[in-house]
């Protein structure tokens, strides 16, 4: 670890203040709404949760959500380590743009991408024309919000490697290469193993993102109930239709995707930390 | 890598039908339609597999904003049938994608509406400020809560309504009329942009003397949280909302579901059909059904705003543009 905590220090009156401070916002922003989720959706009885968690409609959107999530994957994966490795090892004219670009869908807010597709894949957007002729369903279909969901997660594992593998450098790959070594076997027993946990790491955080992500989605997915609904879509769905206990079924198996998510992270950060310390 | 794309594009989209064992269509309805539909679409569902071989159907349903569903259908939603309820959003249909004909509106009974509503007032209980008109919500000790006509179809026929019986109380005197109406806009205590908010501003946050929304709504509203608390007040003379329907023709020709579709909106207008719809607090056209549910839904006078009031592009222009007539009312 680089800081080094005095444990002797005595925070002070101000800094007692500015502590309790902290842990009040923490539990009114963080903790009490995950407390309230708990609570609504066990409201009424672990039968009527469980008979809210297994209608067709939200079985259909778990299914959904973790299909897109599952499809985002191995682009993070294919995009952020070519991606990485390209930007990290080389100069090249673009470089910096390139950079930029990529964290386009990070900064973007993922109402306007879902808009943006909708203009390029849509009935009556660039390719519509042509995807109708060809019957080739994109929007306010799976593919669409697989699409979207790849859009807004695939930065995540790229953005992490990044910084890792400047870091690190590349000397031990220069040497390999020196050595004989073929590029794919380069890869595999140098670089690989010295950025794994940044990758399992970055994987994670473009999964809980493409998990959560409502606003992209929601443009895209012509919201037909048992069909083409998120868990997110779906939460808000039931939250419109009054149906509060619904709603907290659903919301409550979104929060325990999302700890889940959470927990790998938690333990691949530690693993990660003591892999890349000196 | 374009065409490796486009090939996994291809593939999910094939994969997709061929994985369909049964036939179904898609309705695209409004936001507070869904436990209507829920109630309809299985008993469609059974009378056609008895009268078909026992096929198996499904109706799967979308709810949103009647215009927002407009918009996604023209950007490439495959709606097979719109159950909305405004006329406007169903004609953008035609005159922006050309996907239903001109003449949608005559293909079925009463102006493609097989049920309808109109605008009624919603007061706290035991009526504590005596509301039983329009003229009523003109008074300066009462405050009300409707949505904002330029964003809010239902709070434009409440608009449409009141300005409606003050030309038939003032013999058509405009300038009359026009000073009755300011008194009732300048009533209202928030502008919620649509029909549930303003419900939510009523009943969650009590603002207001009156809600003024539609009839099926305040009956709605009753049921939802309890019919000791609110009381419905049924005014003398209103608009008639239209819930127009129509088979989206571009969709079911492409996709082969246009049997099934046409006998869904038929459906709607059955005995059958028509008694769910009742009682989901709707106002029906079968003379039987509205026999039936007499006591649930007293007489009333109502008027068709095209009739007073010309087409939908003119009340725009004259009412709700802006600078227009309600800008005018609301500067005072």
């Amino acid at each position: 670890m680089s800081t080094v905590v005095n444990r002797s220090a005595r925070p002070g009156f101000a800094g007692g203040l500015l502590i309790a401070a902290a842990v009040v916002l923490a539990g009114l922003l963080l903790v009490l709404p995950l407390v309230i989720i708990v609570r609504e959706a066990l409201a009424s009885g672990a039968d009527v949760l469980w008979d809210n968690l297994t209608t067709r409609d939200s079985r259909q959107a778990l299914g959904l959500s973790v299909l897109a999530a599952a499809a985002a994957l191995p682009v993070s994966l294919v995009v952020g380590l070519s991606g990485a490795w390209l930007v990290a090892y080389h100069r090249f004219p673009g470089r910096g743009l390139l950079l930029a670009v990529s964290k386009i869908p990070i900064s973007l807010s993922p109402i306007v991408a879902g808009v943006c597709y909708m203009m390029v894949y849509g009935r009556r957007g660039w390719f519509g024309p042509w995807l109708v002729e060809h019957n080739l369903e994109i929007m306010f279909a799976v593919p669409g919000i697989i699409l979207v969901t790849i859009f807004v997660s695939f930065p995540y594992l790229l953005n992490q490697l990044v910084p890792l593998m400047q870091e690190l450098g590349s000397d031990e790959e220069t040497m390999g290469d020196q050595l004989g070594a073929g590029g794919w076997t380069i890869f595999r027993r140098i670089t690989l193993p010295k950025i794994k946990w940044g990758v399992l790491y970055g994987l994670l955080l473009g999964n809980a993102r493409a998990l959560g992500e409502f606003g992209a989605v929601s443009v895209v997915s012509g919201h037909i109930r048992g069909k083409t609904n998120t868990l997110p879509l779906h939460v808000e769905l039931l939250y419109n239709d009054y149906n509060s206990a619904g709603a907290f079924a659903a919301a409550l198996l979104l929060a325990v995707l999302a700890l889940i998510t959470l927990a790998a992270k938690a333990i691949v950060a530690r693993r990660f930390r003591q892999t890349t310390s000196p | 890598m374009k065409h490796l794309f486009l090939a996994a594009l291809a593939a999910a989209t094939l994969a997709a039908p061929a994985l369909r064992a049964e036939r179904e269509i898609l309705n695209t309805s409004i936001d507070v339609s869904r436990e209507l539909f829920a109630a309809l679409n299985p008993v469609f569902a059974k009378n056609w597999a008895a009268a078909h071989d026992g096929e198996k159907i499904v109706v799967n349903q979308s709810h949103q904003g009647s215009s927002k569903q407009a918009r996604a259908i023209l950007d490439g939603l495959p709606a097979d049938v719109v159950t909305f309820n405004q006329v406007s959003d169903v004609q953008v249909l035609h005159d922006e994608g050309k996907l239903i004909p001109a003449d949608w509106q005559s293909r079925l009974p009463d102006q493609s509406s097989p049920y309808y509503s109109f605008t009624s007032f919603l007061v706290r209980e035991g009526n504590p400020k005596g509301i039983k008109d329009w003229d009523d919500l003109a008074r300066p000790d009462v405050k009300l809560v409707f949505p904002n006509p330029k964003t809010s179809g239902n709070a434009r026929y409440t608009y449409l309504a009141a300005w409606a019986y003050g030309l038939k109380k003032f013999n058509g005197d405009e300038a009359k009329t026009r000073e009755f109406v300011g008194k009732i806009v300048n009533n209202v205590v928030v502008f919620d942009t649509g029909g549930r908010g303003a419900t939510t501003s009523f009943v969650e946050r009590g603002l207001g003397d009156v809600l003024i929304t539609f009839e099926s709504e305040t009956l709605g509203i009753r049921k939802q949280y309890g019919d000791d608390k609110y009381d419905v007040v049924t005014p003398s003379y209103s608009i008639a909302g239209l819930f127009p329907v129509s088979v989206v023709d571009a969709v079911v020709e492409k996709r082969g579901t246009r049997n099934i579709a046409e006998a869904y909106l038929k459906f709607l207008y059955t005995d059958e059909a028509q008694d769910i719809i009742a009682k989901n607090f709707y106002r029906v056209r079968s003379p039987a059904v509205v026999a039936k549910y007499a006591a649930q839904f007293p007489d009333i006078e109502l008027f068709d705003a095209n009739e007073v009031f010309g087409t939908w592009d003119e009340i725009k222009k004259t009412h709700f543009a802006n600078g227009a007539i309600f800008d005018q009312l609301l500067k005072r």
